[in-house]
């Protein structure tokens, strides 16, 4: 013991964290917000929030593998004469061409195409490669309407107006200019190299009184054939999904704030917008206040990773789920082999997400063609395919353990929640108790 | 010419008479009594003209392809909206986001034309016999704009490549749109808008504007400008 003052330990503020420090560097050198794809990093209540409860004295279980569990879903029933009838409740999100390469796209298709299910354009339009990958193909009508034209309407299998999504409610776009090659810029009417900026709102309606009108307008080019979507960010779920009905949607999308982007600010993508988990019970509750709950789908998105997301998002009473961030994941995005790639770029794998440079070793976030070339759309499209039924497998493994025959056959009452705020989110119990905050307290 | 009579068939069974396959090329056809209603004539594919006895709602003739569609009378809001070719007129005023978004073809509107006329327009040529309101070409790509009264506020506000050509006053231009030079290029460009249009009017008279292209590539100094 010596008579020297001990020193206390050097101490980090957890307000200015160490990547708070590193932002507010970077800002001060670079004097631009801090731009990035994927969604909210920031851990939110989620889905591992919630448990099933499997079945008891109470409840049978169904056998696995031999006892059918159904997982098809149909989009579209309300008013379209021609639904879209999917294998398992899985969809592929939107994303362009533009964001991504075509052998990107592509791989899209072809996945989907091998589990059953759908795929979605984006801003800057339909492909023609895309279309012919891709056996059920949504077109999304976007506020910048690049690319749009009616005839590549009429060959869509479905239409998705976009209002808004989970990682900017209420933002637009921009397409940074490095990755505007000759074909995105004549896709897009627009000059080569330069920022590309997708408007925030529709040019030609305001709200859902208008947007009624604009549905009619599109349901009348299409023959009333194609069912309509509106998918909208995770904001306002209850009113959005109740305005999204009385404008006349046949499927709703909620997207949550983990839901992925192209690029968008980093302050947009973490400080605007709901967690997913967050959106679920009011856009159902809509629904179900509306007498229009499995009458017009709602799709939710946002943060979905493995069949026990797709079984609780059932559970608390969606049709189905979209995914675009797992799905690129198992493409080959942020794979640890290009490790070395990464740390080139100042970053590494699993944290790669500066989509907009256009630099993705990957090939799949780039109009690079000698990136792009990397990736073999018929390998990928297999990786997500398998994906996509492990995914479903798991669904249904959990949906059998509950006694459902039907991954739509699970219900609030199969889930109880781990903590309080996930627990009055998905208005379920708290695990241990008959307790949902909000509810019966 | 054939006449459809909207009050009495409805507007399913007219858009889709002017819509099937064997909709005959050339042939004329009259809407009337469409008392405003919505989405008339709109997503024509064929080279058949239209004409429309009455004020019409919102998007009318939206999407045009080929179709020469004649308003007698005034349009609601996306008039033309995303007309990929043909020709829409309207007689009277049009609303809100005439032409929006529009690929290409003609669009004449004989009166005044309401706010966002031509918003994000790519590659349409709109012709406005009267002025034009606020935010007219906003965020404009393509094609040309021809205003032979006045314009609102915000004209070409984050203007790309388009070009807009205004005979008479401009209450003030948007973000990155500037007056550029008249050329002889442009005069022959506007003198031939109005020819195709109909209205008199001398395309020396035009003052053009358009794209200081300084918006173009993110600079955080014009971070005021965004």
């Amino acid at each position: 013991m010596t008579n020297k003052a001990p020193r206390t330990l050097p101490r980090k503020s957890a307000t200015l964290d160490d990547y708070t420090l590193s932002e507010i560097r970077r800002a001060a050198s670079t004097g631009i917000y801090d731009i990035r794809g994927g969604g909210a990093k920031r851990q939110l209540p989620h889905f591992d929030d919630l448990l099933f409860l499997g079945a008891s004295m109470s409840r049978y279980p169904l056998e696995g593998y031999r006892e059918r569990c159904g997982t098809e879903v149909t989009l579209g029933t309300r008013f379209a004469t021609k639904p879209i009838q999917l294998d398992i409740p899985i969809t592929i999100a939107g994303m362009s061409f533009g964001s991504l390469s075509g052998q990107a796209k592509e791989s899209l298709g072809r996945g989907a195409n091998i589990a059953g299910t759908s795929t979605t354009t984006g801003d800057g339009g339909m492909t023609p490669e895309e279309r012919g990958h891709s056996k059920l193909l949504v077109y999304q009508y976007l506020p910048s309407r690049y690319g749009m034209n009616p005839d590549d309407l009429r060959k869509a299998d479905a239409i998705e107006i976009v209002v808004g999504q989970g990682a900017k409610p209420g933002g637009g776009g921009m397409l940074l200019g490095q990755k505007i090659s000759d074909r995105v810029a004549q896709m897009r009417s627009l000059p080569k190299g330069i920022d590309q900026r997708s408007a925030c709102r529709h040019p030609d309606w305001t709200g859902p009184d208008d947007l009624e009108i604009k549905i009619l307008e599109l349901r009348e080019i299409t023959n009333w054939e194609k069912p309509i979507y509106i998918k909208v960010g995770g904001a306002r779920p209850y009113y959005d999904t109740a305005l999204a009905v009385k404008a006349g949607a046949d499927v709703i999308v909620v997207d949550g704030m983990q839901g992925g982007t192209a690029a968008t600010q980093e302050v947009f993508i973490e400080h605007v917008g709901q967690p997913t988990l967050a959106c679920i019970r009011p856009a159902v509750q809509a629904l179900k206040d509306m007498d229009m709950h499995r009458k017009v789908q709602l799709i939710v998105s946002g943060g979905i990773r493995n069949g026990a997301d797709v079984a609780k998002a059932m559970a608390l009473g969606a049709d189905a789920v979209s995914i675009g961030s797992a799905a690129l994941v198992a493409l080959g995005d942020n794979h640890p082999d290009l490790e070395e790639e990464y740390q080139k770029l100042g970053t590494t794998a699993g944290a790669y997400d500066d989509w907009h440079e256009g630099l993705d070793p990957a090939g799949i976030t780039t109009q690079d063609p000698a990136l792009a070339a990397r990736l073999d759309p018929e390998v990928a499209g297999r990786r997500l395919a398998n994906y996509l039924k492990v995914m479903t497998l798991e669904a249904q493994t959990i949906a059998r353990a509950c006694g459902k025959n039907h991954v739509h056959n699970l219900e609030p009452d199969d889930l109880v929640a781990l903590t309080v705020e996930s627990a009055a989110m998905a208005g379920v119990p708290l695990s241990g108790t008959s307790w949902i905050p909000g509810q019966n307290d | 010419m054939s006449t459809l009579d909207l009050q009495t068939l409805g507007l399913r069974a007219i858009n889709s008479q002017l819509n099937t396959s064997d909709v005959a090329s050339g042939s004329s056809w009259e809407i009337t009594e469409p008392q405003g209603q919505h989405a008339i004539a709109c997503g024509l594919q064929s080279d058949i003209k239209v004409d429309i006895r009455g004020h019409v709602g919102f998007y009318c003739a939206g999407m045009n392809q080929k179709a020469d569609v004649t308003v007698h009378g005034h349009a609601g809001v996306g008039l033309a909206e995303n007309m990929m070719s043909g020709q829409v007129r309207v007689t009277g005023n049009a609303s809100q986001a005439a032409g929006a978004t529009a690929h290409g073809g003609l669009l004449v509107i004989e009166g005044d034309a309401s706010s966002r006329c031509g918003i994000s327009m790519k590659g349409i040529d709109i012709v406005v016999g009267g002025s034009v309101g606020h935010m007219s070409a906003f965020m404009a790509q393509s094609g040309n704009l021809v205003v032979c009264g006045d314009a609102g506020e915000a004209l070409g506000d984050s203007i790309y490549e388009a070009r807009l050509f205004v005979r008479g006053t401009v209450e003030n231009l948007g973000a990155d749109c500037i007056e550029k030079p008249m050329t002889d290029e442009h005069i022959k460009t506007v003198d031939d808008l109005l020819k195709k249009a109909g209205i008199d009017a001398d395309a020396k008279d035009f003052k053009r504007y358009g794209s200081a292209r300084q918006l173009y590539n993110f600079d955080i100094d014009n971070a005021g400008a965004y």
